[in-house]
């Protein structure tokens, strides 16, 4: 079975990628995932905060070091070749691509215009095939407008697509008042794809100390009904790569979403919990599944489901919200 | 030949940049202010740096001098060449097998910063004690007087010592010139290789030992033989000056310079002529070109090869003409009949005159003098009077200069305006706070100027004595001529004031000359800066005329995200002023520099810095000076009218960083001081300090606990004594039933406080309403000052608790008078609240001895110390002998303590007639065992007093003299892991082996904190640290283990950030233990690599991942038939990763070498885990049962 894809205008063999998560700071475990059949990874975020914080450190560690008695000008070794947080990425951004033949994804995750976006051309540079951008945005402040927010995304948009050549795609927040229109200015700004949507992690609080927990859960399989909707509409609308994540677990999934537009399918939680070999498995179900239903390539299924070409769109929509209300009366 | 390349590097690197490249071993040892060629050693052989042979050399930190001597011995006597890098006590400790190393002619050069040996003080400063304490070894002694020929003598030692046979110690001047940056021309590899003899270095590996060729050194003879077999030796003295001469030579041919044993500068015609060696030589060449100049007949010799002491080249390099001379040394001998250089030059004019071969027609006269003990300045001024005095119809003999000695007046008179400082030299002065990264800065400055102009540089930087707030002085000179000034810069055409705190604190603008330029960095804008500067300030602004600028630099540095480092701001504005560069030329060398520096470590903090740089000039304004003093202020006096005599006299001027011109009258001759002077010296370096809410506080006195400047206090006291509080002052009811009824206090110390926040930190007692108020929250120190000081006073005369009331628990101790505050800790230090502890537990009864480190700096380095007494007077007294020997140190006390008391209880039962037998009982046989025992002895010894008041006998005055020691004493031995793992550990074991009731403080950081981190044996597995580059490999000695092996030794280990009930249990327990104790107390430090307000976490994940288990060994309960250890930390609950990916100087490695770090964190995953279970399964074996002899 033809598994192919394209996403990004990258040629990919099938359409599981696996997604921006801790599975990609190790290149034996990027290697496994590509024995598995993995068509591409998506490398850990660089945070705009990880590379002012380094420079920060590197500021703070320094006015230690000089702390300054006439015994002691320093209280660390400064050792050679010492790389802090960015400049390690760019290694291990170097070392994945030296390691596998499929493409990889860079990712960066910033939420404003700065110095922190020239990382995108060094990523360009160390070899990124593509890069992801995760504008993580959470508006806190009651004077920042919705308009406001969704100016400064495409603005880190554009500076980042004019930095480099690779394609670049933004993954999205579910929050924004009207997706398909912040999908389709993002498309204008040059975007080259959009992977929906961001999962926000939930901090929890501890009442007995008073205090703020972060908590970081797994995806379950029920979120992908919000990411499958969002799909459904947007590949209806805009000609650009799409990529669904969150709640992908089983062949199932891979195939609704791919039904729904989508032209890669990311994957986390499921290989966090069942490792590198649930990729071979999902495939062989899926290539089992299109061949029994006599499919002769998965490209025959991309977007089927889509708004344009689904037979009831309604059910997509808000008239399905009054239905499903009603089906609860008795 | 080609032009050499410039580096600009300080003596230290100078050295060691050699020495790495010519040897095969370095067995290395942390000391001041050597221990920086150790590092650097460390650090290139870590990268995999090669010396000129192609091999990595092998870098290897001892547990002391003592071994690294014997380590070098060995690796010589194996044949490698081999070196060592040490100054002052390290040299002393080195003397027994330097002595077997010149006897059996072994060649190497060890490479000496020379420093001050310590005697009535210690001083990290330089002088040539430690140097002359070597003399008899039989070594040669090679003397640098520059960064320059410290580089070249590195070299042209190790030719000289192959050559010779004679091993070599090459020296220069400990910080003057080891810590001085400089231009200097730099030796490449293939000049390395040209000047060193591979024959040579083939012949020194022949005489190896080899089983393949074996021999015997190291006999033992006897009275028949050993004299002559000594004498055998002579030929290789004789021969070794002209070695030197030769190495001297071709080093000339090679490199353009050129050295002799003895170089003269000076008139040909000289009839005044100093000798002198060191860097005070340059000082004295520099004069002596000046005086020259215009016309005067003055020399100076400077000495080189100072052993073997050549009388031959002496005598050859001296001029004729020369009628007087005087030679300085820089080291004092008391009781000989002179220094000893002195003494070579008159003895090598003597044996010459003797034998008949003296070159002058008349012997000259020959004085002698000291200079420069302990860094002390040698100045042009002083040399001057040097020459001034041999001038004279009878010049001085053993003068001092530098000093005013009025005591027994053997000080010349300098003229202290006298200067001959050239117009073309740039002199500048720049004060900083150690955090502020001025000297960073600085050195960066000097880089720029000396590596991509013409000039020459040279930066000297003087730090103060305390660590927390530590106030930076740097000395920047540049000019068209090599640098010779040797001292601090007295007139400055540029001076800089980093921080606005110092208008109102320091007499900044002394350093100013006429005309020069003044820069401030201040909150106030040029139009009313004047205004708030003090009478002081504007009077010299107008009466030198001088031009001022300033600059927000704090606020440029917030805005443009450099947080507190205001230094980039700051060297942008010296260039923009300064004028020693066309401004658009200096903005573009310091962003390069800026690149240089950053580069490696992300393009963000090059953005930062360069934003700085750019933000910088439209900030910084001219200050228009008005033609009136306007200033209502003066500098506030240093210390308070209410101090005591000696405060105000003397501490107060070095506090003012005037010492220097004390006379010797003001000093006690053997080194003794009152203690509690810290009290007097009001720092005010916090930004903001915390404040009390009372209605919140839950009254549990963990902040004081945990408060390293004992700046936090508790109190509890009758309602009465609020008679008269000040209006702010803040008091509640106590809650708890062990004081009903009173009323109860926390107090800041307003102008103590570090504002470390650590007071912040643990406090439990949070607003439930609005969790981020807690009961103390950090604010502004400046609005409080002055309500938080008369508060602050206020609560100091309420009455202190009844000690024989408290409980000894976390709140009952910090009930208890400190009687150590306010110490120059770091903010937020880790060991302060140990030794705090310490004191309100047993301080009025205590005897501390203290091995050096950062204890004894911050417990005893001058201006003042933080040992405090109590309204009866009594408190800690305190003395630190060495390093090495705290333990015997304070065992040595223990048995003065015990014999004085014996010869008391002999006394009182001698008289026991006269003084009653009853009391005499109760003396003698009090048990002691708790406050209210202890109170109940000293209220007999009144009584016992009073006795003896009415016995005119000699045993009675005998008795009186002794009678508190009647009263229990506590006798501890504090010191750092440096001490009690590595150098100390020795004397500890067999001060534990000993059992006498000694209690021994290990404040354990892991590293040789004071010496800038270097790795000790405590350091953690895949920890970086100094000395240990590559992560250290092996797991951190299990010293308490060791220590329960004995079976008679309290041990505890203690960590307060983590359970300070048990630290104050485990403290209780050791000092009511009447044997030998051991506490080992974790102590989070600032060479961890974390904000140190995060201390108190760092401790407690420390214990959480079992690397820091918890437990109290306590031999009363085996004999008891109890189990002796107990366990006070659960099992590890979070892994060794997730404690050490919290700090530095683990994450180090993971940065540097990431598959080094993981094995390593594997490997010390599995120690922690074994260790655990080891201490888990000793906690758990059952005592007292049938066999328990075998198992106790």
């Amino acid at each position: 079975m033809d598994l192919k894809s394209s996403y990004l205008g990258l040629e990919l063999a099938n359409p599981i990628v696996v997604g921006s998560s801790p599975l990609g700071t190790n290149v034996q475990t990027i290697r496994d995932l590509e024995a598995a059949g993995a068509a591409a990874v998506v490398l850990p975020s660089l945070f705009e905060e990880e590379i002012m914080a380094a420079a920060r450190s590197e500021l703070a560690k320094e006015s230690l070091s000089a702390s300054g008695s006439a015994e002691a000008q320093s209280y660390l070794p400064d050792p050679h070749g010492y790389h802090i947080g960015p400049g390690q990425y760019l290694d291990h951004l170097k070392a994945v691509k030296d390691a596998v033949s499929i493409p990889v994804i860079a990712s960066l995750n910033g939420t404003s215009v700065g110095g922190w976006t020239r990382y995108a051309e060094k990523m360009q540079e160390a070899g990124a095939d593509a890069l992801e951008l995760n504008i993580y945005l959470l508006p806190f402040e009651a004077d920042e407008t919705g308009a406001e927010i969704e100016q400064r995304t495409l603005d880190v948009v554009k500076a980042v697509k004019d930095a480099v050549s690779i394609p670049v795609s933004v993954k999205l927040s579910p929050f924004f008042s009207s997706i398909p229109n912040m999908a389709k200015r993002l498309d204008e700004a040059g975007a080259d794809g959009l992977v929906v949507f961001n999962r926000f992690y939930q901090p929890d609080i501890d009442i007995e100390e008073l205090e703020v927990v972060p908590n970081l859960r797994l995806s379950t399989a029920d979120e992908l009904r919000l990411r499958l909707r969002w799909l459904a509409v947007l590949s209806a609308q805009l000609d650009i790569s799409l990529a669904a994540t969150g709640g992908v677990h089983s062949a199932v999934d891979v195939l609704k979403a791919v039904m729904c537009g989508a032209h890669s399918v990311q994957l986390v939680s499921a290989l966090l919990i069942h490792g590198p070999d649930h990729i071979a498995r999902l495939l062989e179900a899926v290539d089992f599944w299109l061949t029994d239903h006599e499919y002769t390539s998965l490209r025959q299924a991309q977007g089927s489901m889509s708004l344009a070409k689904v037979e009831r769109p309604a059910a997509f929509a808000r008239a399905n919200y009054m239905k499903m209300l009603d089906s609860w009366e008795l | 030949m080609a032009k050499p390349r410039t580096v600009m590097i300080d003596g230290n690197e100078a050295t060691a940049s050699v020495a790495h490249r010519i040897n095969d071993v370095c067995a290395i040892y942390p000391i001041t202010p050597s221990s920086n060629m150790g590092e650097f050693a460390d650090e290139w052989s870590a990268r995999g740096d090669t010396n000129i042979w192609g091999t990595v050399p092998d870098v290897i930190e001892m547990q002391s001098e003592g071994g690294a001597s014997a380590a070098v011995h060995g690796s010589l006597q194996a044949g490698a060449l081999t070196t060592t890098f040490t100054a002052s006590q390290g040299l002393l400790l080195m003397i027994p097998s330097m002595f077997k190393i010149a006897g059996e002619l072994t060649s190497t050069v060890f490479h000496v910063s020379a420093r001050t040996v310590a005697t009535h003080a210690l001083s990290i400063f330089g002088d040539h004690s430690d140097i002359n304490a070597v003399r008899t070894t039989g070594w040669g002694l090679l003397c640098s007087g520059s960064v320059q020929e410290a580089h070249d003598m590195a070299c042209i030692g190790q030719m000289a010592t192959l050559a010779s046979r004679i091993p070599f110690v090459h020296f220069f001047d400990g910080f003057r010139t080891s810590h001085e940056v400089s231009k200097i021309e730099y030796l490449e590899d293939d000049d390395l290789r040209a000047l060193i003899d591979d024959d040579k270095v083939r012949a020194h590996r022949d005489r190896a030992l080899s089983p393949d060729h074996p021999v015997i050194r190291g006999t033992s003879q006897n009275p028949d033989t050993f004299f002559q077999a000594r004498e055998a030796i002579n030929g290789f003295y004789d021969a070794c000056a002209q070695h030197v001469v030769e190495a001297m030579d071709r080093f000339g041919e090679r490199t353009g310079r050129h050295y002799r044993l003895f170089d003269y500068i000076g008139h040909p015609e000289a009839e005044r002529v100093i000798v002198i060696m060191g860097s005070g030589a340059e000082a004295a060449h520099e004069l002596v070109d000046h005086l020259v100049g215009a016309g005067e007949k003055v020399g100076v010799l400077k000495v080189r090869l100072y052993r073997p002491f050549s009388s031959e080249h002496l005598l050859e390099a001296l001029p004729r003409a020369t009628r007087r001379i005087a030679v300085l040394d820089r080291t004092k001998e008391p009781g000989a009949i002179a220094e000893p250089l002195h003494m070579d030059v008159v003895h090598a004019l003597a044996d010459a005159r003797a034998a008949g071969t003296s070159p002058f027609e008349a012997d000259p006269i020959v004085v002698g003098g000291r200079y420069g003990l302990s860094s002390k300045e040698f100045n042009d001024a002083m040399v001057k009077a040097v020459f001034d005095n041999l001038a004279a119809e009878k010049p001085r003999n053993r003068f001092t200069v530098g000093i005013v000695d009025d005591v027994t007046h053997l000080s010349l008179e300098v003229d202290d305006d006298y200067d001959i400082a050239p117009d073309d030299v740039f002199r500048g002065v720049f004060f900083g706070l150690g955090a502020d990264g001025t000297v960073g800065a600085n050195k960066n400055s000097i880089k720029i100027i000396g590596e991509e102009t013409d000039n020459f540089a040279q930066g000297y930087f003087v730090y103060d004595s305390k660590k927390a707030g530590a106030v930076t002085i740097s000395h920047l000179r540049f000019g068209p001529r090599p640098i010779r000034s040797s001292y601090l810069i007295k007139k400055a055409k540029f001076v800089a004031c980093h921080q606005w705190v110092f208008v109102e604190k320091l007499d900044m603008l002394a350093y100013a000359q006429r005309g020069a330029t003044f820069l401030v960095n201040s909150p106030f804008g040029a139009d009313e800066i004047w205004d708030q500067f003090p009478r002081e300030v504007q009077q010299d602004i107008k009466a030198k005329g001088l031009k001022v600028y300033c600059i927000d630099a704090t606020s440029v540095a917030r805005d443009t995200g450099m947080g507190r480092r205001t230094n980039t701001i700051m060297q942008t504005c010296f260039f923009a002023i300064s004028g020693i560069l066309p401004r658009e030329e200096a903005i573009a060398k310091i962003k390069d520099a800026i690149k240089k520096t950053y580069g490696k470590k992300g393009d963000e903090i090059v953005r930062l810095n360069f934003e700085a740089v750019d933000a910088t000039l439209a900030n910084l304004h001219e200050v228009e000076i008005p033609d009136e003093i306007t200033a209502t202020v003066t500098r506030p006096p240093i210390v308070s009218e209410q101090a005591p005599e000696l405060v105000k006299r003397v501490i107060a001027m070095m506090i003012a960083g005037k010492g220097d011109l004390l006379p010797v009258s003001a000093f006690p001759p053997d080194g003794t001081w009152p203690t509690a002077t810290t009290q007097w010296e009001k720092r005010n370096i916090a930004i903001d300090i915390p404040v009390w809410d009372e209605e919140l506080c839950i009254q549990c006195n963990k902040c004081a606990l945990v408060c390293p400047h004992a700046a936090v206090r508790a109190k509890v006291y009758e309602p009465a004594a609020l008679e008269g509080a000040p209006e702010t002052f803040k008091s509640v009811d106590y809650k708890a039933k062990d004081f009903e009824g009173m009323k109860y206090t926390i107090q800041i110390a307003p102008e103590d406080c570090t504002g470390c926040t650590l007071c912040v930190r643990v406090c439990p007692a949070k607003d439930k309403s609005n969790p981020k108020h807690k009961s103390l929250d950090m604010a502004p120190q400046m609005p409080l000052r002055e309500p938080e000081r008369i508060n602050y006073e206020f609560f100091l005369g309420l009455p202190e608790v009844d000690r024989t009331k408290v409980k000894l628990d976390v709140k009952g101790s910090q009930f208890l008078q400190p009687l150590f505050e306010y110490s120059g800790a770091c903010e937020g230090c880790g060991e302060t609240p140990y030794v705090k502890l310490l004191t309100q537990l047993f301080g009025d009864r205590a005897l501390i001895g203290n091995a050096t480190g950062c204890s004894s700096i911050y417990g005893g380095n001058l201006p003042t110390t933080p040992y405090a007494v109590d309204a009866e007077g009594r408190g800690p007294a305190w003395n630190n002998s060495l390093f090495e020997d705290t333990a015997e140190f304070s065992l040595g006390f223990r048995l003065a303590v015990d014999q004085t008391r014996e010869r008391a209880i002999r006394l009182l039962k001698d008289l026991s007639s006269q003084l009653g037998s009853e009391l005499v009982d109760e003396l003698v046989n009090a048990d002691q065992g708790d406050e209210a025992a202890i109170a109940a002895q000293r209220k007999r010894v009144r009584v016992l007093r009073d006795k003896l008041a009415g016995i005119d006998t000699p045993a009675a005055h005998d008795l009186d003299h002794m009678a508190d020691f009647l009263v229990r004493k506590s006798v501890w031995g504090v010191g750092g892991d440096g001490w009690a793992y590595d150098i100390g550990y020795g004397g500890l074991d067999h001060v534990l082996a000993m059992g006498r009731d000694v209690n021994l403080l290990v404040l354990d950081t892991g590293v040789y904190s004071n010496t800038g981190g270097q790795a000790s044996k405590a350091t953690p597995m895949a920890a970086t640290a100094k000395f240990a580059m590559g992560g250290k490999d092996m797991a951190k000695k299990d010293l308490g283990l060791m220590a329960m092996a004995y079976g008679h030794v309290y041990v505890a280990q203690v960590a307060f950030g983590a359970k300070d009930s048990q630290t104050v249990k485990a403290f209780v327990e050791a000092e009511s233990y009447p044997g030998t104790s051991l506490i080992i107390a974790y102590s989070h430090c600032i060479a961890h690599g974390y904000d140190l307000a995060d201390g108190l976490d760092h401790q407690t994940m420390a214990v959480e991942s079992g690397a820091w288990p918890l437990y109290r060994f306590d031999p009363r309960r085996a004999a008891i038939g109890e189990n002796p250890l107990k366990l006070d930390s659960k099992a590890p609950k979070i892994s060794f990763d997730q404690y050490a990916n919290s700090e530095t100087r683990f994450r180090m490695l993971q940065k540097s070498d990431p598959e080094r770090a993981k094995k390593l964190m594997v490997e010390a995953q599995r120690a922690v885990t074994a260790r655990f279970d080891v201490y888990q399964q000793l906690a758990s074996l059952s005592f007292g049962s049938e066999d328990s002899s075998e198992t106790n």
